[in-house]
């Protein structure tokens, strides 16, 4: 039989309906290779009893004739949305233990759709990190390694969702980004991630970090996948303030769509000093195979695109340190004991609360504290506007842009955990999208010199996801990225 | 501009962070390089520029001021640390 947990979403599909296999085996297949690759702590709580009561069900409706649009796909869920009587962590010691009374927007309509639940993704504390090594419980380990053999990172926040789709052990799953939390780890471990538009996807459930950033996504081993989880993912919510009305397309749709004519743009304020010469290589192969499938390559400028990363960090902190007030001690999650509520509160927040949160928190406080709210607050506000307006202005003249996804591969875990402003500059191409609200996605495009993947990104107007879908295909066609990592949740046979 | 220690002090008060003097001591520089980098947007000419706050492209919708959910106290004090006759329970605030 075919190796059930290297099937993509599709084939997995077709197999299912076709009855070459059951819900149940190809469950049962990522819960063993789920079992098998612990070493690399991508979950958190793993839920095999659900996956299968999940899968029966789905079967069931095969039987019948009767399958939804995902029935007995098994993925993962990072550990940011609630799932109704499934502890959800945010990787945070303060709310270990929390079992959430209610069903996260996304995650509820991926199970109504026929998903089965492997487990809950770690991911990088409150998705505060670009590594994945603020996790409370521990970092989660790329599947990838490079010569040297060390343990690489898997990137973040959403380490866990990439490391578990390269090592085989889901066939898709769900990300937040905030500031490239889905678009640098699938980068990372050669795989796929979709951020969409601002708005598409509901936020009601899912842990909030920067409300005006965070945006939900999806993970994918193919361009095809990411657009089959979209379908299922995007959509009004009236729970969500922010949730759009505007229609949801097929997105599997726009995949084979011709790229004749279209206009990709090269912003050029992307090439910063010091980036590697496999990287800078790659990106001017992605342009090469996109001219030779017929579409125009066009220079475009963003110039205030060195002013992404400070405005990131004036406001993703700042809505951080409000949204994290609720935890208190007193409604749910950790509670330390005090002599007093403030007391209780400090404690709690202390112990509760990991270092790069804690920073992020004194960070956002203080930037939004009297007498500096207008020079730091209100100043990025403003910068956010004009960052928008490069994006606008760029958008007259092309379809779709085209950038690196990060600015090197995977680096080992531990480098440049010093230095908060270093592992900061990891999003450098990512944060200008995120604060913008724009879709974009990473797709695989090659290996470096050390044998790491490297992704290339595609950047669309709002509500273009179709676009990005479109260009990303053309390059996952050409790029044909067939490696796999060195760790697999089930060995290949040889 | 950079923050001193007093800055530090006051922010973790108004942050609810109880921290030591050597997690302060440890956190000052580390704070002073992030605003030192965010300082950098004192450059950019942002007159007549109004602060966006908010991407959604689209106005906020009004609904009927109407209860919708409600009943459900035992899920609410679910995760609750402490309850007590079906409130949250924390220690005295009033002597």
């Amino acid at each position: 039989m075919t190796n059930l947990t290297d099937l993509t979403i599709a084939s997995a599909l077709t197999g299912l309906k076709n009855k070459e296999f059951s819900a149940t085996e190809l469950t049962q297949a990522h819960i063993t290779a789920m079992e098998n690759a612990r070493g690399l702590n991508c979950f958190i709580t793993e839920t095999p009893e659900i996956a299968l009561k999940q899968a029966e069900e789905s079967q069931a409706r095969y039987n019948t004739d009767e399958a939804r649009a995902l029935d007995g796909i098994p993925i993962g869920m990072k550990d940011l949305f609630c799932t109704d009587g499934t502890q959800t962590t945010a990787a945070s010691h303060i709310l270990e233990g929390f079992v959430p009374q209610y069903e996260s927007t996304v995650s509820g309509k991926l199970w109504d759709a026929g998903c089965t639940m492997l487990g809950k993704l770690n991911l990088d504390e409150f998705a505060m990190g670009s590594a994945n090594t603020t996790s409370h419980f521990g970092n989660v380990i790329n599947p990838w390694k490079d010569s040297s053999g060390s343990d690489l990172v898997p990137g973040g926040s959403s380490g866990g969702s990439s490391a578990a789709i390269a090592a085989r052990l889901c066939l898709g799953a769900t990300g937040t980004d905030t500031g490239g939390s889905i678009r640098q780890p699938a980068a990372f471990t050669g795989i796929c991630g979709i951020k969409p538009t601002y708005g598409r996807c509901s936020r009601w459930g899912i842990v909030a970090f920067a409300s005006s950033l965070d945006q939900a996504g999806a993970f994918a081993r193919t361009v095809e996948d990411c657009a089959i989880m979209l379908n299922t993912m995007c959509g009004h919510d009236a729970k969500d303030s922010t949730s759009s009305k505007q229609e949801v397309p097929d997105f599997t749709a726009a995949l084979e769509g011709d790229l004749k004519g279209k206009k990709i743009g090269i912003p050029k304020e992307y090439r910063v000093d010091g980036m590697p010469e496999d990287v800078e290589k790659l990106w001017s192969q992605g342009m090469e195979w996109l001219k030779d499938q017929g579409a125009e390559i066009v220079d475009v400028s963003l110039p205030h695109t060195k002013y992404a990363l400070p405005t990131y960090y004036i406001i993703a902190p700042a809505e951080c340190s409000s949204n994290l007030a609720r935890y208190d001690g007193i409604r749910y999650g950790l509670r330390e004991t005090g002599d007093d509520l403030r007391d209780l509160y400090e404690l709690t927040r202390a112990t509760g609360f990991g270092e790069e949160v804690q920073r992020r928190i004194m960070i956002g406080t203080y930037v939004l504290s009297a007498g500096f709210y207008d020079a730091y607050y209100i100043k990025a506000q403003k910068v956010r506007r004009l960052i928008t307006q490069d994006f606008d202005d760029a958008f007259e003249q092309v379809d779709a842009l085209l950038t690196p996804t990060a600015p090197s591969s995977a680096f080992a875990i531990g480098e440049n955990d010093d230095d908060p402003i270093k592992m900061y500059l990891n999003d450098v191409f990512t944060v200008p999208t995120s604060l913008a609200g724009l879709p974009g996605m990473s797709v695989p495009a090659g290996l470096d010199s050390k044998g790491l993947p490297l992704g290339l990104q595609v950047i669309g107007k709002a509500w273009d996801e179709e676009t990005v879908l479109n260009v990303a295909r053309g390059i996952e066609r050409a790029a044909n990225f067939t490696a796999k990592p060195q760790i697999l949740g089930i060995k290949e046979a040889a | 501009m950079s923050l001193t220690r007093d800055d530090v002090k006051k922010v973790a008060g108004l942050a609810r962070l109880r921290m030591t003097d050597n997690q302060m001591d440890e956190l000052l520089p580390k704070m002073n390089n992030i605003v030192g980098f965010i300082e950098q947007l004192a450059e950019v000419d942002t007159d007549n520029v109004e602060p966006l706050a908010n991407v959604a492209r689209s106005t906020l919708p009004l609904r009927t001021d109407e209860i919708t959910d409600g009943e459900c106290r035992d899920k609410v004090l679910a995760n609750a640390p402490e309850s007590e006759e079906g409130f949250f329970a924390v220690p005295k605030v009033v002597e």
